[in-house]
């Protein structure tokens, strides 16, 4: 085997080793990173900020720990832009993994905002909104009478009737949300455009994995999605315009060098390709020269 | 449903709201109906000593753990159920999922070569989409990052946008065949009405 077969031909596991210490280090020494902010990240960041205090903002946790990584530092970062705005927060889940995900982001926001001296108040302020299933039956629910959808609801670990909560007071339909924010490891923000944007007028924005990113692009072009965040690099941007830079940006190094690794082994195989088949063709020609 | 989104009449509203509180019924029950289908399923190649009978054992085992803890104990944060989801689930589906991007990598390795000028296209287009989605460097980023944009804005979503409109006319295709009794393979007749 020559040298251009051999390009062709590299151990996996020498790529699995590669790979796994690019990613693992950049997360033990994460870098800072300037990034250049996508329109449609910088969509739903400006639309976040244009609402009058007071607003009501749902966030929709539908994926599961799989999908966390990426969708996660993008709950974080919501949520506290829109507390430390005045704005109030709903998280739900139309999704039954997401339950606990959706739980846990608005707990730990909600004691880091309060540890940064920003007053918030369970139920005033946030509102933890229980698993439904029925997905599009949810949603059009929501249209009709969101208290009817979601009996009770939780704060602070104290759940109560849905109408005892104050923030409730402002929310009957899906028309009292300012802006619903779907997170989706699957394809529920088409859901929430057909449903609750075109059926209802809700304003929808969805942040998802880098791999479906590009199905919601046509959303984004016919103003169905009010913004849309990609991945880690959507998340990692949206930290960047909030200036907390937090866990999307430290895994925005290990992006960085697990991307460069894949190109240049994707480069690595082409050249061996290219130089053993101009290799194979001399060889051919060769006989008819002699 | 189709006919009533164009029809705002206060019958077609009463209508809509009567389906959709039935959808959630039936959704919920669909709930009920998985959980006895996955006990019926890991039940009886429990008992007909299956090779995958170990697993479905711990498969049981586990969901019925997380019953008893989740009606006991309740679901909140800190609760013993709430710790499983923390501690076990999360872990292993995180697992199972970062293991993607090894075979990512070496598949990419592997299968994008040049070989045509479409494979080249899809190569030139990756690497661009790949270049875009990191920093770099402060005089390259906004360069890259403009073309991955564009390609992402332009041509992919020009693209996309003629699939999507396929699947939906196709679907509204198959849905009317289905409804009609056109289409009955479903059924396993093997034949076309």
């Amino acid at each position: 085997m020559n040298i251009w077969e051999r390009l062709q031909r590299i151990d996996r596991r020498l790529i699995f080793v590669l790979i796994a210490a690019v990613v693992a280090v950049p997360l033990i020494w994460p870098p800072q990173p300037q990034l250049q902010i996508s329109p449609p990240t910088r969509q739903v960041y400006d639309f976040l900020e244009k609402l009058e205090p007071g607003s009501v903002v749902a966030i929709c946790f539908d994926y599961g720990p799989s999908s966390a990584p990426e969708l996660d530092p993008m709950a974080y970062a919501i949520i506290r832009q829109c507390l430390t705005k005045r704005l109030k927060v709903l998280v739900m889940t139309l999704d039954i993994t997401g339950k606990q995900m959706k739980t846990h982001a608005l707990n730990r926001v909600v004691r880091q905002v309060q540890q940064e001296g920003v007053k918030v108040v369970g139920g005033e302020d946030y509102l933890d909104l229980p698993y439904q299933p029925g997905y599009s039956a949810v949603v059009l629910g929501m249209g009709e009478d969101v208290h009817k959808v979601y009996p009770v609801a939780t704060a602070d670990g104290q759940q109560q009737p849905i109408g005892a909560w104050p923030l409730m007071g402002r929310v009957r339909t899906i028309r009292d949300i300012a802006l619903i924010v779907d997170l989706a490891s699957s394809n529920t923000p088409s859901m929430w455009v057909a449903y609750g944007g075109s059926r209802f007028g809700a304003k929808i924005a969805a942040g998802v994995t880098a791999v479906m990113v590009m199905d919601y692009y046509p959303f984004l072009q016919s103003k169905q999605l009010v913004g849309l965040l990609g991945g880690m690099k959507g998340a990692a941007e949206y930290e960047q315009l909030l200036g907390k830079p937090s866990i999307g940006m430290s895994g925005m190094g290990g992006q960085r060098w697990g991307h460069l690794v894949i190109i240049a082994f994707v480069l690595l195989g082409n050249i061996g390709y290219f130089a053993a088949r101009r290799a194979a063709r001399r060889a051919a020609q060769a006989p008819e020269v002699g | 449903m189709f006919v009533q989104f164009f029809v705002p009449h206060k019958l077609s509203q009463d209508a809509l709201k009567y389906m959709t509180d039935w959808m959630r019924i039936i959704g919920t029950f669909a709930l009920v109906l998985g959980i006895g289908s996955l006990i019926q399923r890991h039940t009886a190649r429990i008992r007909q000593r299956h090779r995958d009978a170990p697993y479905s054992a711990v498969a049981l085992c586990c969901f019925l753990a997380m019953v008893v803890l989740g009606i006991g104990w309740k679901t909140e944060e800190g609760s013993p159920f709430d710790w499983g989801f923390t501690y076990v689930f999360m872990p292993l589906d995180a697992t199972m999922f970062s293991v993607l991007a090894f075979f990512m990598a070496s598949a990419a390795y592997r299968t994008f070569r040049a070989r045509t000028p479409e494979a080249t296209l899809l190569l030139v287009a990756s690497l661009a989409l790949m270049f875009g989605r990191i920093p770099l460097h402060q005089a390259l980023d906004p360069h890259l990052a403009g073309v991955a944009e564009w390609i992402m804005a332009w041509p992919a979503t020009a693209a996309k946008r003629g699939i999507l409109l396929g699947v939906a006319l196709g679907s509204m295709a198959m849905s009317l065949r289905l409804l009609l009794g056109i289409e009955r393979s479903h059924l396993g007749t093997g034949k076309e009405g």
